[in-house]
């Protein structure tokens, strides 16, 4: 080999290994990039499965506002504006605003709703109840505490209040099943009234089969025992005594 | 046959000492019988007539701390019992942090000194669970529901929120129902006491913000899931909580948190006129 043969050849390897040197990193990172986006695209899938129609591009794009944690450590939620195509259906209108709720803020932190957390169903019942089932990651997944999960249904309440005014009311249901609380903490068994000043109320529990609304303001009650004598009445605020004749306990209707 | 008899003899001896300090500790003997009454008791007690009548109550709501006229200074016994609910037990854990903190085993030994804070206040404390068991929503709440002037503290751990700060949670206003005989229903049962609760509330919630900076002045409102059965004033206390690193900055709030619920119960006794019955309303 000659002498000019061999620097050639040096050259051109160290020539390679430069080259190594910068691609390498970019192919590193490429191929970190593309992870990330198959398990985006798995949970976008698994989504996609469950959920029906929710967007319509041909529906006019409006302002949907949706609220999630305002990063204050006090339990508060912040809203935010956001372009959506919004439909008029009130179901599919609020199938789009808590699956945007669900997708969560560009600040993972802001997030009131576990990431795998899926809204499998929503209905509306002619009384305004809105009925939202939700995969069990909702229960399993949401950080357990009395703030952190009143944080969350006070972030599906308050968005269902900004963009849908035909729910008055909202049951949320864990895969199809109604369950005693949330994560050991929230009560899930009656209906939270979707209202600016009765956000956090629950209310009484939904009918069990849609009924036709009544003429009565209060709404109906699934306790079978006493539907026709229930009497119901707006509690007072900030009164030390009953608004009611003072009774007595029943029995318990279900013990758990 | 005779090591027999005198090893009888030594273990009566034994007992009869017992049995004179069992007498001796007579208020401590009756809160563990206290602790897990059973049930038929308190389904019955439950379910009595009040001696105050429906209808002898004014219709008016009574302004705070004063004595409705049918009461008599008897029937004023005023508040003497706390009911001091550990939550979650058993295969329950409660909220967990990264560190192995678990919120069932946390509040259990909460429970201890605010139990003790609460003695050297003179009240008698029941507890609903005293070692790692897991009693349901219901047999919590109804072991406050038996009692007579009671009110009701569950202690909580959260998973969230700023380290060493604690609120305190009262009911959702839930509406006033009853049923055909005049009953509130079981599931409403803390629906009379809601104006209480937040009195009581308040005054918890005060006392714990001058000792933990950054938690709120007054208490908030949750759909919290033992409350709403509960038929006495009743109030969740939540400490932030379980992700903290090390296990001593929860137990160094443990004696802030049990004199601020023990203060905060005497500065609310006064201003609560018990019902004549358990299950009764104020």
């Amino acid at each position: 080999m000659t002498p000019r043969l061999r620097v050639w050849l040096l050259g051109a390897l160290l020539a390679a290994v430069i080259v190594g040197m910068i691609y390498f990193p970019i192919l590193r990172r490429r191929v970190q990039r593309a992870a990330r986006i198959r398990q985006q695209s798995e949970e976008q899938a698994r989504r996609e499965l469950t959920q029906t129609l929710t967007a319509n591009p041909g529906e006019p794009r409006v302002k949907a506002t949706v609220f999630w944690a305002s990063g204050a450590d006090d339990g508060s939620l912040a809203p935010s504006t956001i372009e959506l195509p919004l439909s008029n259906d009130p179901v599919l209108r609020s199938k789009q605003v808590l699956n945007t709720l669900l997708a969560g803020p560009v600040d993972v932190e802001l997030r009131t709703l576990p990431p795998d957390a899926v809204l499998l169903a929503f209905y509306v019942l002619p009384d305004g109840t809105g009925i939202a089932d939700f995969s069990e990651a909702l229960a399993n997944s949401i950080p357990s505490g009395i703030q952190s999960e009143q944080l969350a249904v006070d972030s599906i309440v308050r968005t269902l209040e900004a963009n849908v005014p035909q729910v008055r009311r909202l049951k949320i249901l864990i895969h199809g099943q109604e369950v005693e609380t949330l994560a050991g903490h929230l009560d899930l068994t009656g209906t939270f009234m979707v209202s600016a000043k009765t956000a956090q109320m629950p209310a009484q529990t939904v009918a069990p089969s849609p009924q036709p609304a009544t003429k009565t303001a209060a709404p109906s009650t699934d306790k079978p025992a006493t539907p026709a004598t229930d009497k119901t009445q707006a509690p007072t605020p900030g009164k030390l005594t009953p608004a009611t004749p003072p009774g007595k306990l029943a029995q318990p209707e279900r013990k758990p | 046959m005779r090591s027999w008899d005198q090893g009888n003899s030594r273990i009566r001896a034994v007992i009869s000492v017992l049995a004179v300090l069992a007498a001796a500790l007579g208020p401590c003997s009756r809160i563990s019988s206290q602790s897990q009454p059973p049930f038929p008791a308190r389904l019955s007690a439950a379910t009595q007539t009040p001696a105050t009548q429906p209808g002898a109550l004014p219709a008016s709501p009574q302004p705070t701390g004063s004595a409705p006229p049918g009461f008599t200074p008897q029937q004023r016994a005023g508040l003497s019992v706390v009911v001091l609910d550990p939550a979650h037990g058993g295969t329950d854990s409660g909220a967990r942090g990264t560190g192995g903190i678990r919120e069932s085993e946390v509040v259990l030994e909460f429970a201890t000194q605010v139990r003790r804070a609460l003695e050297f206040q003179g009240f008698q404390v029941v507890l609903t669970r005293q070692g790692n068991e897991n009693p349901s929503f219901d047999d919590r709440s109804a072991m406050a529901n038996a009692q007579n002037g009671a009110v009701f503290v569950t202690l909580h751990v959260a998973s969230t929120g700023s380290p060493e700060t604690a609120r305190v949670y009262i009911n959702s206003d839930l509406p006033t129902a009853t049923d055909s005989r005049g009953m509130i229903p079981w599931d409403r049962a803390q629906v009379p006491f809601q104006g209480l609760s937040r009195q009581l509330g308040d005054a918890v919630q005060g006392l714990l913000e001058q000792r933990f900076k950054g938690s709120p002045g007054t208490a908030q409102t949750a759909a919290v899931r033992q409350l709403r059965t509960t038929a006495a004033p009743a109030i969740a206390v939540e400490i932030s909580s379980v992700v903290v690193e090390d296990r001593n900055e929860l137990d160094r709030m443990a004696p802030g948190v049990a004199d601020a619920i023990a203060r905060g119960v005497a500065a609310f006794r006064p201003s609560y006129v018990v019902p004549a019955t358990p299950g009764g309303t104020p």
